[in-house]
């Protein structure tokens, strides 16, 4: 019994990931905490888009499961699940069912190397970023073959449209991504990293996100990406694979139940890890904002104070809402259940106040508010911009995003190349 | 920490690639024979890693699983499955294949009983860590690059498929 609870506890002083110290234990442990996170986020995903997209369009959203329809997601979940699941009789049946289960392996498996915190990350490998960008690659096949095993027209319409759609745009992204790796050389051996938690260091060595880095480059290539992982996730206004007015649900058309409900999480948790390689290459990964302008311990402190404060108050407007709730005794029951979630996350909001919790979560909170940003972004794009015609699509690929990577990868180039020397040049004639 | 490189994930991964390269050539429907070498494909980046050459594997998961594949996917869906599935598989070459396949069977039962004097007598040892600064440095260094011109010939003939194949396919440009 002693040697394994040495082995347990041997990690606990380790200053690096459970992956990198080899550490079986606590690598199931990260993977595991990583899977319910990712699930809990994508079903939070869920009731949000629906409630902010309702609000965006003036309408209410949904209101009758749970107060402001809190339960909706999970009695989603349950409808989805006791659905029939049909194959069609013309249907290639192996390749059917194997389909959906492609796509959410490659979404979920990304996430074995995204920095959550210098520690807070499965594993740590070499080709960190290349791993993701492969790997979530991966996912278009299971869309292919998804829509062409239905065996019907517009399923293997959005099938085509949508592998057409990823080959373009991921040209564009990867080109984005090397200026960004570029940058990462900028130091005293002059070698650059493909790590992820490499590239987050980096940007904490140089003292600046990559966003601002050679003013406007580093803000061309977050563009270029931002718009490339938009259409790299099938979303509005790049959604053609299924666009509901042409091809009625695109590649999944014949889905139903549980197989669908795969291609649902699958495409929310490949939203999350875009979003999370945007946030580790140009945002700062898990560093707090303003660190140069608002430094020292103090502010140390007031930041590492925010993700309790964020708790707090979503407990704060939990029990403002148990406070506007109608008297009627049809609502007791929900007001009650209202007021136990408040509680529940004034209880987390509290406990994160702590500050040996405070110091071991303050990375996975600005992490996870960045990416949440992105989240955002994407419901608020759905709901903004209508959806582009595909030669537009292709146009913008191809045309606007290529030619804009291919430059900027030159000019991020050069200027590293030259930077050295022109600070020199200042520096003699001022 | 133990390394992954053990006997049991090579004939794991090498098993792989063997059943997917045989299903490649034996199924007769042509998406069935793609998503095969798709495993296949897959196995050796495994292999790759086995090497001690993630930088490879992670290139060749992109480029030949998530790229070209993915094309050879579009281009067979394009074309009309049902003809292709009447046809028969095989042509009769079968004496040409065997004499071939003789040949090579016997090459590689030679390198395996008598080449060991081909190889060196103790593996030299990689760092996993550096594979990419390593790739990066034959490619480009001053002093010991010396990969770098060949590289460029290579993608200078892509460019010219590329272009070639943009005038064949289009009668106006």
């Amino acid at each position: 019994m002693q040697p394994l609870i040495d082995y347990i506890t041997s990690y606990l002083s380790s200053d690096k990931t459970p992956g990198a110290a080899g550490n079986f234990f606590w690598a199931t442990v990260y993977v595991l905490l990583v899977f319910a996170g990712l699930s809990v986020a994508v079903i939070c995903m869920n009731w949000l888009e629906r409630k902010i997209l309702a609000h965006m369009q003036v309408r209410l959203g949904p209101m009758r499961v749970g107060p402001h329809g809190l339960l909706q997601p999970i009695a989603d979940a349950l409808k989805l699940l006791l659905k029939e699941d049909i194959i069609p009789s013309e249907a290639d049946a192996l390749v059917f069912w194997v389909a959906p289960f492609i796509v959410v392996l490659a979404a979920f498996t990304v996430f074995v190397v995204v920095p959550f915190g210098p520690t807070h990350a499965i594993t740590d490998m070499n080709i960190g970023i290349l791993f993701m960008l492969g790997v979530s690659s991966l996912s278009v096949l299971g869309i292919v073959t998804a829509g062409w095993a239905s065996n019907s027209h517009y399923p293997l319409m959005g099938a085509l449209r949508s592998s057409a759609q990823m080959v373009s745009y991921e040209v564009a992204m990867g080109l984005a991504v090397v200026s960004v790796i570029l940058m990462t050389s900028l130091n005293a051996q002059g070698t650059g990293t493909l790590s992820m938690i490499g590239i987050v260091n980096a940007q904490m060595a140089q003292g600046e996100w990559f966003v601002f880095k050679f003013f406007p480059l580093g803000l061309i290539g977050f563009f270029i990406f931002a718009v490339a992982m938009v259409a790299e996730t099938n979303r509005a206004p790049f959604d053609l694979p299924e666009a509901e007015s042409e091809l009625t649900a695109g590649f999944h058309t014949e889905y139903s139940g549980f197989r669908w409900s795969l291609f649902f999480l699958a495409e929310y948790s490949a939203m999350i890890a875009v979003s999370s390689i945007a946030v580790t290459l140009w945002l700062g990964g898990w560093l707090r904002p303003f660190p140069n302008w608002l430094s020292g311990s103090t502010w140390d402190l007031v930041f590492s104070l925010f993700p309790g404060l964020t708790f707090v108050f979503l407990a704060g407007m939990c029990f403002y809402n148990v406070a506007r709730m109608p008297k009627h005794p049809l609502f007791k029951i929900q007001t009650m259940g209202l007021a136990g979630f408040g509680a529940l996350l004034g209880l987390i909001g509290l406990a994160l106040f702590v500050p040996a919790v405070r110091d071991r979560v303050g990375d996975i909170f600005w992490f996870a508010a960045k990416v949440a940003g992105f989240m955002y972004l994407y419901i608020w794009y759905r709901g903004t911009f209508p959806r582009y015609r595909f030669d537009q699509l292709m146009k913008m690929g191809w045309k606007v995003l290529l030619p804009m990577g291919l430059g900027l990868l030159i000019l991020t180039a050069t200027t590293a190349f030259l930077e050295p020397s022109v600070e020199d040049w200042l520096r003699r004639i001022l | 920490m133990t390394p992954v490189a053990t006997p049991f994930f090579f004939y794991l991964l090498a098993g792989t690639m063997i059943i997917g390269g045989i299903l490649v050539i034996t199924r007769k429907n042509a998406v069935h024979s793609a998503l095969a070498l798709i495993t296949t494909l897959l196995a050796q980046a495994g292999i790759y890693l086995m090497l001690y050459a993630p930088f490879v594997a992670g290139v060749q998961i992109i480029l030949y699983a998530g790229g070209i594949m993915v094309l050879f996917l579009f281009v067979i869906m394009l074309i009309n499955l049902e003809r292709s599935q009447k046809e028969r598989q095989f042509n009769k070459q079968w004496l040409v294949g065997i004499a071939a396949a003789t040949a090579l069977g016997g090459l590689f039962i030679t390198v395996y009983t008598k080449g060991k004097a081909l190889f060196p007598g103790s593996a030299a040892s990689y760092v996993e860590e550096q594979n990419t600064q390593n790739i990066a440095s034959l490619l480009f260094d001053r002093s010991q690059g010396m990969y770098m011109f060949s590289f460029e010939i290579a993608s200078l003939l892509l460019l010219v498929a590329i272009i070639g194949a943009v005038v064949m396919a289009k009668k106006r440009i």
